[in-house]
Formats: C-alpha cells, structure tokens, sequence
C-alpha cells in the first residue's frame, strides 16, 4: 500500500467492510456474475446474526459447487439436485443449527424438482437460495428448465422453442402454493437498491429458522454474462427487460 | 439384560435399528421390505430414544438424505428393494466418494426391471462391484437368518464408522419375510454431538473451534483426485485384509462344496443333509461378507475338493467370484431358480450330482 492509500484506507475513512464470514480465496466466477454477490450477502446476514459456527450450508453442482471456498461455515457438497434431500436430514438431525441450501435453475428447477418441492411441502425448517441465471452455466451454456421462449442456447441455438423445449417453469410460484412454505419471494442483485433488498430478505429468511416458521425460499434472478454471450451491462439491462417480465420480482408468500 | 422375540427378518431390522443408537431412518416404500419402516413408524423411537424417522419422496431422496445425515457424523440408514436400490446408486457413489459411513439394506426381489415382488439374489453385482459411477466398493454384509439381520445392523455401523464407507446389507425376499426367534441386546444410547464431534472430527455440525469442514466428492485437480482414490483403494485393501467373514460347514471331509449365502445358504444346508444321506460329501462356504469376499478359504478348496457348486437365486452372479478364487483347479458351476422360484435342496442336490458325479 502507497502513503497515499493507507491514509484513504484509515478506519475512520471506511464505510465498508468484507463480512468476516467471507474467505479471501479468490473467486472462480466470471467477472458480471451474481453469484459472488449473492454469497456475500450470505455471509453478511451470518455475520450480523453471530451464527456462523451454527451453520451448515449445501453446495449444489453447477457454478456454485466451490461456494464452500467462499463462505467459511462447515459445508457439504450434494449430487445434482438432491441439496434440499442433504439439508432437509442435517436440520432434522441437528435441529438447533441453521441449514440453508443453495443451488441454481438446473439443479432446483429441472434436475432436482422433486426434492425441492417435497423439502418446501414438508415444511422443512431451513432456507432455500435459488439463483435463477436462465441458462446451465457450468457446463456451457445450454437450456435451462427457465431459458425465456426465444432465449438462444447451446442446445437451442436458433432459442427456445416453447412448443418443442416446453415453457419456462416460475418455480417460485408453485413453492409458495404449499402450505409448508413461510417466506417465498423473488429479488436480484443488479442495482445497490436490489442488493439492499435481496440482504433484507435473507436476513429474513434465516430469522424465520429461528422463529421456526417452516421454508424460506428465495429466488435472485441473475444474469450469466458468459453463457448469455453478453457484456455484464448488457446483461443487466437484458435481463431487466426479459427476465423480470416473466420473472416479476417480490415477495410471493410472507406468513 | 437379552430380550428373545419371534419376529420376521424385516421387523428384527427396525427393532435393531432402535436398540442400537441409529440416529435417522430415511425410506420410502417398496415391497418386501415395507415393514421395516412400518414396524419403525409403530414403535414411535422419536419419543423415546430421540431416533429420526422419515417417509422421503424417492429412493434418491432417502439416500441423499443418508449424504446429509451422515455428513454430519449420525448413525443414519435406509431400507429398499431391487428398483429402490437401483435409484439409489448416484447417491452410494457420492457417499463412497466423500467417505461417509452409513448403512442401506436392499431386502432383494426379482429383477430386472419391475420384475417380481418376490425373493431374488440377482444384485449380487450391483452391490458388491460399485453399482455406481467410479472407484469404489460398499462394504456388504449378507445375513442368513433373523438373527443376523438383527445383528449385522450394529455390525454394518461399526464397520462403516471404522472405515467411513457406506455399508450394505445384502438380505432376500426369503430372509425379509420368514419369522424365527431373535435374540436382541439391551437398548444402547445414541451418540451425544458432544461425543460425534470428539470422535469423528470430520463431521459438520458447525465450525465451532475449528477450521471449517467440508463433506465433498468433487476435486478437479488431477494429481489430488488421483491420490484421493489412492486412499480409497488403500483403504479397500485394509478391509480385504482385515474384515472377510464367512462360515464353514461340513468341509473337514468335503469332497464337493457349495458356495452359498443368505436364503441360498439356508436351502444349500438343508442339501447337505439330503447329500450325505445319498453318501456323497459335500460342504460349504457361507460368504457372510460379500465384499471382502472370501477369495483364500475358497481357493484353499481347490486343493481339497473336486467340483464346487455356487448356488444363488439368480442366473449366475456369485458364481464369478467363486471362479476367479478357484482360478480353474477345479470345476466351478452355478445353480439357482429365478422369477421368484425359491430352489429346493433336493433341486440344488440333482444339481451337483448332474454337474460333478453322474457321467
Ligand atoms: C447427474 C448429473 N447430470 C448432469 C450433470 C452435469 N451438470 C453439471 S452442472 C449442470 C447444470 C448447472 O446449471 P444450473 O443449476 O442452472 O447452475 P449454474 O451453473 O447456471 O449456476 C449440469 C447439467 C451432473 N453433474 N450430474
């Protein structure tokens, strides 16, 4: 650090700080993607409630499947789509801790719906994150069970044909359907004032576990620069025109 | 203090279960093993000894629910049948690969496909060659009696906290359902978190005092997964050395052996008789680990006898085992019904005389 910076950096100049929650590891996410951010609000609101040697946390596979080198709580990684199978017996095996699951639009919305929606039926006590970025990232870019109609993918180059591929599914929707669900709502991270919203929510959801107040489940609509083949600002603004019309965005369901 | 009951073999599993500290059941229904989570549900453990039970929407959820449980170093178990156990095998490979312990006991019907709710014996590769993706063994135990399914539920644990693997009861349809007495220990205590976190640092039950744990099968650096499954394997060969059981009976005289387990080792006793009677020698191997399997005593044989008679209710699993031991010193063959059909001793009797001794 120059003279000059250590001056700027001085504690009585800062207004922000990493929560502690989250590691220094570098990240492997591309730059423009949600998922960084997401994760640090996660660690944000653990380290605001002081629970971090309570929680337990579940990897899904996709881009987030590292999400343990990022958040420092005690993680267990799942196979594709079973994240809400693993947290549904960590909570009930080990009520008192905080278990929340964290997957993406192929792992929860495709690959892994029957567990997702059995865990929000059961009213399993614990907090669902589900980052909807319309496309698999991890492999590729190809189709998503939430890939827009004319959306264009690796496996619907020409886009989504909603005849032949079927249509976008609002999983959101139909979680806040079931009676176990408490808290369903639908946020992103684009702005300072979405970010502020989605934290807000997440805070929300894991105050619900102490209360005991049944499934939280939170959709963030995201963005997937690479596999969107757009620049971070043009996915922004895509997804803002696209994703949030048939994504609106709000809570569903608040119990 | 001993508690003796008469009870079928599904039920001693849940009655084991309970008595033995198992801190989750996770199933879903599939015939002929239902009881067991029937029998569970009926004794209401969660009011006593604080034993979770629940009703999964899948196969793939029960096991994964296994993943969850176990990672967090609980006694956690499920039960299934044949297509059951075929959905389950993703997840038996993610546990392998993440090192979790945990017992699952596939109560065998006829396959493949929906096939029959009746006994079978034909998962007999499915469960002891990985049955799933990659690298991997299960550690397979496969009980003869009532009394060994009640027994081999505490074993199974034991072994598969020793070695942090999954570990499999291999049981049959035969072995499910028929009663006989069973003698049962008296309850003992679940683990305390206290005493998981103590014994098994590995666990997740949150990073209080430590750096944080991880349960995970994915490593995508080449040298470290290389060495990872370097561990896995040298931990298969420590339990091939270490961990074989089997039975003998008859053999000291054998002329000819059968190699039998679980129902099939039941008839093949009962066939022995039947031989003798007839003045031919025969014994047996009982394998009552499947995996690690009983490669030396049954080679060792092949010096002794002149034909060895692999029984099993399938078309012919158990039987390439028994060759690769045997190692051509001497005729190996199989014999087993199918379809449900249980064999006879007389049937298995015809056999090794139509094979070895009838010109
Ligand atoms: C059983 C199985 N099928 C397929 C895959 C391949 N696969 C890995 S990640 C993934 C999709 C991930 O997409 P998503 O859940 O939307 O997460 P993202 O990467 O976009 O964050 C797929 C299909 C796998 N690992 N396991």
């Amino acid at each position: 650090m120059t003279e000059v910076e250590k001056v700027i950096i001085s504690p009585e100049n800062l207004v922000y700080s990493k929560p502690s929650v989250l590691t220094d590891n570098v990240m492997h996410y591309c730059p423009g993607c949600s998922h960084g951010t997401i994760h640090k609000l996660i660690a944000e609101v653990i380290d605001e409630m002081g629970i971090q040697e309570e929680t337990i946390g579940v990897t899904p596979v996709g881009c987030s499947v590292f999400a343990y080198n990022y958040i420092d709580v005690d993680w267990q990684e799942a196979a594709h789509g079973r994240a809400p199978a693993l947290a549904t017996a960590i909570k009930r095996l080990l009520p008192e801790k905080y278990v929340f699951s964290y997957q993406g639009d192929g792992d929860l919305a495709a690959i892994g719906t029957g567990e997702a929606i059995h865990a929000c039926n059961r009213g399993e006590n614990i907090v669902m994150v589900f980052v909807n970025n319309g496309i698999y990232g991890m492999t590729g870019g190809q189709m998503a069970p939430t890939t827009l109609p004319g959306m264009p993918s690796s496996t619907c180059p020409a886009g989504r044909d909603a005849g032949r591929d079927g249509h976008p599914i609002r999983i959101t929707e139909i979680m806040a359907q079931l009676p176990g669900t408490s808290f369903v709502t639908r946020q992103a991270v684009h702005t300072a004032a979405a970010v502020r919203k989605t934290k807000k929510a997440l805070k929300k959801a894991f105050e619900n576990q102490t209360a005991g107040k049944g499934t939280s489940f939170i959709e963030v609509v995201s963005t997937c620069n690479s596999g969107w083949k757009m620049t971070p600002v043009k996915a922004n603004e895509w997804m803002e025109e696209h994703m949030f019309a048939y994504y609106p965005l709000g809570d569903v369901k608040d119990l | 203090m001993k508690e003796l009951k008469l009870m079928k073999g599904n039920e001693a599993i849940a009655e084991a279960a309970i008595r033995c500290g198992v801190d989750g059941y996770f199933g879903y229904p599939i015939t002929p093993q239902s009881e067991i989570m029937e029998t569970l549900m009926l004794n209401k453990p969660w009011e006593t000894t604080g034993m979770v039970v629940l009703q999964a929407e899948s196969e793939v959820a029960s096991i994964n629910m296994l993943y969850g449980g176990a990672g967090c170093g609980k006694k956690v178990m499920t039960t299934s049948s044949s297509p059951g156990v075929s959905l389950m095998q993703e997840g038996l490979s993610y546990l392998a690969g993440a090192e979790l312990p945990c017992v699952v006991v596939n109560v065998v019907r006829g396959g493949p496909g929906l096939g029959t709710i009746q006994p079978a014996q034909s998962d007999y590769f499915q469960a002891v060659k990985g049955g799933g993706h990659g690298d991997y063994k299960l550690i397979v135990l496969a009980p003869a009696s009532v009394q060994e399914m009640a027994d081999f539920v505490e074993l199974s644990f034991d072994l598969a906290f020793k070695y942090r693997n999954p570990a499999m009861i291999l049981s049959d349809g035969v072995i499910g359902q028929m009663m006989e007495k069973v003698e049962f220990d008296a309850y003992k205590p679940r683990w305390t978190n206290e005493e998981i976190v103590k014994n098994y640092p590995w666990v997740t039950q949150g990073k209080k005092g430590r750096e944080r744990n991880v349960i995970t099968s994915v490593e995508l650096d080449p040298e470290k997964h290389e060495a990872l499954n370097q561990k896995l394997w040298a931990k298969y060969k420590e339990i091939e050395k270490t961990e074989v059981r089997y039975e003998t009976i008859q053999c000291e005289d054998a002329e000819y052996i059968f190699v039998a387990y679980g129902a099939s080792a039941r008839i093949c006793e009962k066939a022995i008789e039947v031989a003798r009677e007839k003045g031919i020698k025969v014994g047996m191997v009982r394998p009552i680990t499947l995996y690690p399997f009983p490669t030396k005593v049954i080679r060792d044989f092949g010096n002794q006898v002149k034909g060895v008679l692999s029984v099993e209710m399938s078309s012919g699993q158990l039987v390439e085992d028994v060759r690769l031991a045997i190692n051509g010193k001497v005729p190996v063959e199989h014999f087993g019904r199918s379809g449900g059909i249980i064999h006879s001793p007389s049937e298995v009797v015809e056999a090794l005389e139509n094979f070895f001794i009838k010109e």
